[in-house]
């Protein structure tokens, strides 16, 4: 069986009396070292996957499973990166990234000396002793990849991380998240309402249509590592998706009677 | 150069006090020994300070007040901390703590002289009702106005109780809990002289009722600048406080 296995998951809420589905009927299989994109406009319960697999809101229908087990509550194995980049602005960064590794029984030393390599990975070494707010929304992120991978987690949850950030700063982090993938191997699931964010960095895009939430289709994107955002094969994958969405034009519109 | 500028607003601004005040004194045409000026007062000070008298109370006063407000500013918080992390049990602590909440402290005062006796007991009484509410409210809404965000971030990496309090729960309510304190002794420092009026046989309160019995208004005077100084002085200390744990925190500047 896959690493993570999600059968016939569903999710629904009640809200005054009514029910509400949120999600519905999601299949999904994600191998180890996968960088999965959840694609879908908003209210398709990509988030809504995604805490499901995370664990901070249980599906209530089907079977969501990570290494073969049912997930109940969110796990210290696996780190989930918010848009809004959850830093406790009342620590310094170097502090921030010691977070996760302080309920790990790590000695101090081997605390700071594990914050400080991925401080560097992030290359932020020069901001150890700052506080979050003195940082950009873009370096807070930095900050915040580099505690979800002090920790050393299996899989890497990342609920629209660079949502806030300018298109500039974004593609930087989109990069360097690549890079990082490459050298520390993660199982990376990443919501996104960006399709050429998704076709940038997805090894498979899951696209997502609401109402109620579910998943429309899965696409592997063919481009490796090579990935440039102007060649014909990734406008072709993006081309795809806006296939999926219902997003592109009809060629027999026109009709007069 | 901030500093040297405030000190530079707080003289002037004394000073047209007392011109205000001289002013009054000479157009006024009250007798001297109800209505003194500010000369007198200030001799009046001078005395209460050679005699020792001033300091006595000073002593007093002060022991009085860190001793209610200190107990209800610890007692305040530790419960609203506790309070505000379970909402389910301050739903039905809530209503009578907004019953209790409006009431003046010194309306407890016959109850507390009659349980109490006088002494420092009554104005410790009052001075911790004072502070009690406010602090305690603030600190509760401000646990529960935490962002959900960082419960998440706390619990994705496995920091629970009772780390989580100090942790996160704390720090992230520092913040308005701070600002709480800050204000509650305001109101602490007030009613210390009412507590200690009624409540009490020494202090800077009693010193009031005394000069008042001995028709001694400069000395009455002299005291009510000697309260406003001290409480002046105890809120630019605590503010200073405030800041530091602000700024260790990663709180504005």
């Amino acid at each position: 069986m896959s690493y993570i296995h999600i059968e016939d998951a569903g999710k629904t809420f009640t809200e005054n009396g009514q029910e509400f589905t949120a999600l519905s009927g999601v299949n999904l299989d994600i191998e180890k070292g996968e960088f999965i994109c959840l694609l879908g406009p908003s209210g398709c319960g990509k988030s809504t996957l995604l805490n499901a697999i995370a664990g901070f809101d249980l599906a209530n229908q089907g079977k969501v499973q990570i290494d073969g087990e049912d997930v109940k509550a969110p796990s210290t194995k696996n780190v989930t990166i918010f848009q809004n980049y959850g830093l406790l602005p009342w620590r310094t960064v170097i502090k921030n990234i010691e977070l996760g590794l302080e309920s790990k029984g790590i000695d101090k030393k081997t605390r700071r000396e594990i914050a400080l390599k991925y401080l560097k990975l992030v290359k932020l070494e020069n901001f150890a002793n700052s506080f979050p707010r003195q940082l950009s929304g873009g370096m807070k992120q930095r900050v915040a990849i580099a505690r979800a991978l002090a920790v050393e987690p299996d899989i890497i949850f990342m609920d629209e991380p660079f949502g806030a950030l300018d298109a500039i700063t974004r593609m930087k982090l989109q990069d360097d998240i690549l890079d990082i993938c490459k050298s520390e191997k993660k199982t990376i699931i990443f919501v996104t309402h960006d399709i050429e964010e998704a076709v940038y960095l997805a090894d498979r895009v899951v696209v997502m249509t609401p109402n109620p939430g579910k998943v429309k289709g899965v696409l592997t994107v063919p481009l490796h590592h090579f990935r440039d955002r102007t060649s014909g094969d990734f406008l072709l994958v993006r081309d795809k998706i806006f296939d999926l969405l219902n997003m592109k034009m009809e060629d027999n519109i026109e009709y007069t009677i | 150069m901030k500093k040297i500028l405030s000190v530079r607003y707080v003289i002037v601004s004394i000073l047209i006090l007392i011109v205000i005040w001289q002013i009054l004194f000479l157009v006024s045409d009250y007798s001297e020994a109800l209505f003194p000026s500010p000369l007198m007062a200030f001799e009046a000070l001078i005395e209460m300070i050679t005699s020792g008298q001033l300091f006595e109370s000073i002593v007093t006063s002060m022991g009085r007040f860190i001793v209610g407000y200190g107990l209800s500013v610890i007692i305040a918080v530790v419960l609203g901390l506790i309070l505000g992390s379970l909402p389910k049990v301050f739903n039905y602590i809530n209503p009578t703590l907004q019953l209790l909440r409006p009431i003046s402290p010194t309306a407890w005062m016959p109850f507390v002289v009659l349980l109490f006796g006088i002494g420092d007991l009554p104005a410790i009484v009052i001075i911790f009702i004072a502070a009690f509410f406010p602090v305690l409210l603030s600190t509760v809404s401000a646990v529960m106005k935490i962002d959900d965000i960082y419960f998440r971030v706390s619990e994705n990496f496995g920091i629970k109780q009772p780390k989580l309090m100090w942790k996160v729960i704390l720090p992230a309510a520092f913040p308005q809990i701070a600002n709480s304190i800050h204000l509650a002794l305001g109101s602490a420092w007030i009613f210390l002289v009412a507590g200690e009026m009624v409540g009490a046989q020494s202090g800077l309160g009693y010193q009031i009722i005394d000069a008042r019995n001995n028709v001694r208004a400069d000395i009455l005077l002299a005291t009510i600048l000697v309260i406003g100084l001290i409480g002046l002085l105890l809120d630019f200390l605590i503010g200073l406080l405030e800041k530091r744990i602000l700024r260790a925190w990663g709180g504005e500047n």
